[in-house]
């Protein structure tokens, strides 16, 4: 440091190092308050849901005493919630994967871009939309579509989460597809492989992490959805429905309707409860996933 | 191929024939797969159109600024109108985002330069939870936490501070209210905002960033002057996406907006949306028309999601150019 310059900021430094450690200070606010925000949220949720969880909580169904309040347990509830997760699965997981397949492997440059186009408006498309249409289709419509009969079903519940799920399964296939490198498909091309037995046995084997990603992210989504379900399979039912034709109880429509029931507030938060751990565990294990595709395609680069 | 066809050409003519079939196969029912996705898109549209086609040549696109949504009572008819619904939904979304983008920017500029790298990791997953939480615990939480914790001790101090503008009157006795709503709403796309704002900061070549510090700049006139212009066109699209998100989002709202219209200047009134109002009454089949027209809210929920997210894309493309250049 020369000895001309004094060692303490002054004057136009001494403020601009001041807006400095203000817009610092600043940031670090924000952050610390969106932390906060998560805490208070998840925190008060547990707190809350604390004197409703019991072992019975998830074996038994909603009871009503002779005062009409709300309490037991929301077991139709989980059972409903996996039975429309994995009818959604069955339907979105093929469909995603084999639109991704002919993105990648297929499709010419300006169709390729179109259909990534469409799914992304389908994803931004808003899910009570989803609902309306799913009602139209399978709920109130004329034709009997393979029979499902007109009224609100876990089929119809499980289609219209299926279309939350197909543009996140679908997208994240494709951009784990152009991540397999092409010297993989051409060795195999090389060896006299057909494409449809590469494929099968290459190219969607290395990209089996990335379709695992973008699953467990759509059953994160679509497990807390409510609602594309309001219309179609909107339902609490007291004891487990197994009957797919049926409407069936969902966690996150029993949180919606329970609230302001008398008794029910306890009920709610126990469903909230449920429903957090449910999503985190899906979103833990889509990272997971995450990172061992990176790796694994890391690896092969 | 060529060898294993001359040792035994009967192998050669099965395998030829299982991949001729396979492969076509193969790529008739991807193609299928993908017009079918393609196909769900266009469905949701027409039938959107084609279900409130009663209301549609009833009103027209006046329906759009009808201010009335009144069902058949004995002495009057029936007549329906959006204004209100988007007014809500407008007022909540955009009051929603004004809050989130500052607050979402200066988290992603903490998690990109400030932070020590150890904590970045940890702390930026756990924004990214904030993100996967339901919107239905969040509307839970607004209404039985947040709305009742707001209502006792910020909303009357926002009334006394600011209460000569109209917007921030009296609050009534009810915790639901429109600027709940924003407030739930904010929570909600601060994470799509600040993952998209920690991306752009970190894709900020660091020797450009270098380059100012040795100039002497301090760190917030580096951001000021270098991170921020270089990512503008980035951080408008995440602020856009986070907006449209929250101009779809019909749960939570419906817990803590209230569902009553016309819409009041105070923001601490409860009010309505678009999609609060669908979610709120299209279970009760009140007549052909009302049906009609609550598919019609629909579709404008639609064409302004639309919009947004086109808008969001146009300002990503420009900016990748831009950034190619």
């Amino acid at each position: 440091m020369n000895e001309g310059l004094p060692l303490q900021a002054s004057g136009h430094s001494r403020r601009r190092l001041l807006v400095n450690h203000l817009a610092e200070g600043i940031a670090i606010v924000a952050a610390l308050f969106a932390l906060a925000v998560l805490a208070i949220l998840v925190g008060s949720v547990f707190v809350r849901a604390l004197p409703a969880l019991s072992f019975d909580f998830f074996t038994q169904g909603p009871k009503y005493d002779e005062f009409g309040r709300l309490s037991g347990g929301i077991a139709p509830a989980i059972v409903g919630t996996f039975m429309l997760i994995l009818i959604a699965a069955a339907f979105s997981i093929p469909l995603g994967v084999l639109t991704a397949l002919w993105v990648s492997e297929f499709a010419p440059r300006h169709l390729a871009d179109q259909v990534k186009l469409y799914l992304d408006v389908l994803n931004g498309f808003p899910s009570i939309v989803i609902g309306i249409f799913v009602y139209g289709l399978m709920v109130s419509s004329k034709i009997p579509i393979l029979g499902l009969g007109h009224h609100p079903s876990a089929w119809a519940g499980g289609f219209a989460l299926s279309i939350v799920m197909l543009p996140l399964i679908s997208r994240t296939t494709m951009e784990v597809l152009a991540l397999v490198p092409n010297s993989l498909r051409e060795a195999s091309y090389g060896l006299g492989v057909s494409k449809w037995r590469t494929v099968l046995s290459i190219v969607l084997p290395t990209a089996a992490g990335g379709i695992m990603t973008g699953t467990t992210l759509a059953v994160a989504r679509a497990a807390g959805e409510t609602a594309p379900l309001l219309f179609v399979c909107a339902a609490t039912t007291q004891t487990i429905v197994w009957d797919p034709s049926q409407a069936v109880s969902s966690i996150p429509f029993t949180i919606f309707s329970d609230y302001d029931q008398a008794g029910g507030q306890a009920q709610a938060w126990g469903a909230a409860f449920t429903l957090i751990v449910l999503v985190l565990l899906s979103s833990l294990t889509s990272r997971y996933f995450l990172d061992r595709s990176k790796r694994k395609l890391g690896q092969v680069k | 191929m060529e060898a294993a066809a001359v040792s035994s050409p009967g192998l050669r003519r099965t395998r030829r024939l299982a991949d001729r079939i396979g492969d076509k196969a193969f790529y008739l029912v991807t193609t299928l797969a993908a017009i079918f996705a393609v196909l769900l898109v266009v469905g949701i549209a027409w039938q959107l159109v084609a279900k409130a086609w009663p209301a549609i040549r009833q009103y027209g696109i006046g329906f759009v600024w009808e201010s009335t949504w009144r069902v058949a009572t004995p002495t009057l008819s029936e007549l329906y109108g959006a204004r209100e619904f988007l007014i809500g939904t407008i007022v909540a979304s955009f009051g929603a985002v004004l809050i989130a983008a500052p607050v979402s920017i200066a988290i992603g500029l903490f998690l990109s330069e400030l932070a020590p790298p150890s904590i970045r990791g940890p702390i930026g997953s756990l924004v990214d939870m904030l993100a996967a939480v339901p919107s239905v615990v969040i509307g839970l939480w607004g209404i039985l936490v947040l709305g009742p914790f707001a209502h006792s001790t910020f909303v009357p101090w926002l009334n006394d501070v600011l209460g000569f503008i109209p917007f921030f009157g009296k609050p009534p006795p009810t915790a639901q209210s429109v600027f709940l709503a924003m407030l739930v709403l904010a929570i909600m796309a601060t994470p799509i905002i600040s993952s998209i704002c920690r991306e752009l900061f970190i894709s900020v070549p660091s020797d450009l960033e270098e380059a100012a510090f040795g100039l002497g700049a301090t760190r917030f006139e580096m951001v000021r002057g270098v991170v921020l212009p270089s990512v503008r066109g980035g951080v408008v699209a995440g602020i856009v996406l986070g907006l449209g998100r929250a101009l779809g989002e019909a749960i939570a709202v419906t817990q803590v907006i209230g569902g009553s219209w016309p819409i009041k200047l105070s923001l601490f009134q409860p009010g309505t949306s678009l999609a609060s109002q669908i979610a709120n009454t299209y279970s009760s089949n009140v007549s052909p028309l009302n049906r009609a027209s609550l598919i019609y809210l629909g579709l404008i929920l639609l064409v302004i999601t639309f919009t947004t997210n086109f808008i969001a894309q146009q300002i990503v493309h420009r900016f990748e150019r831009q950034r190619l250049r």
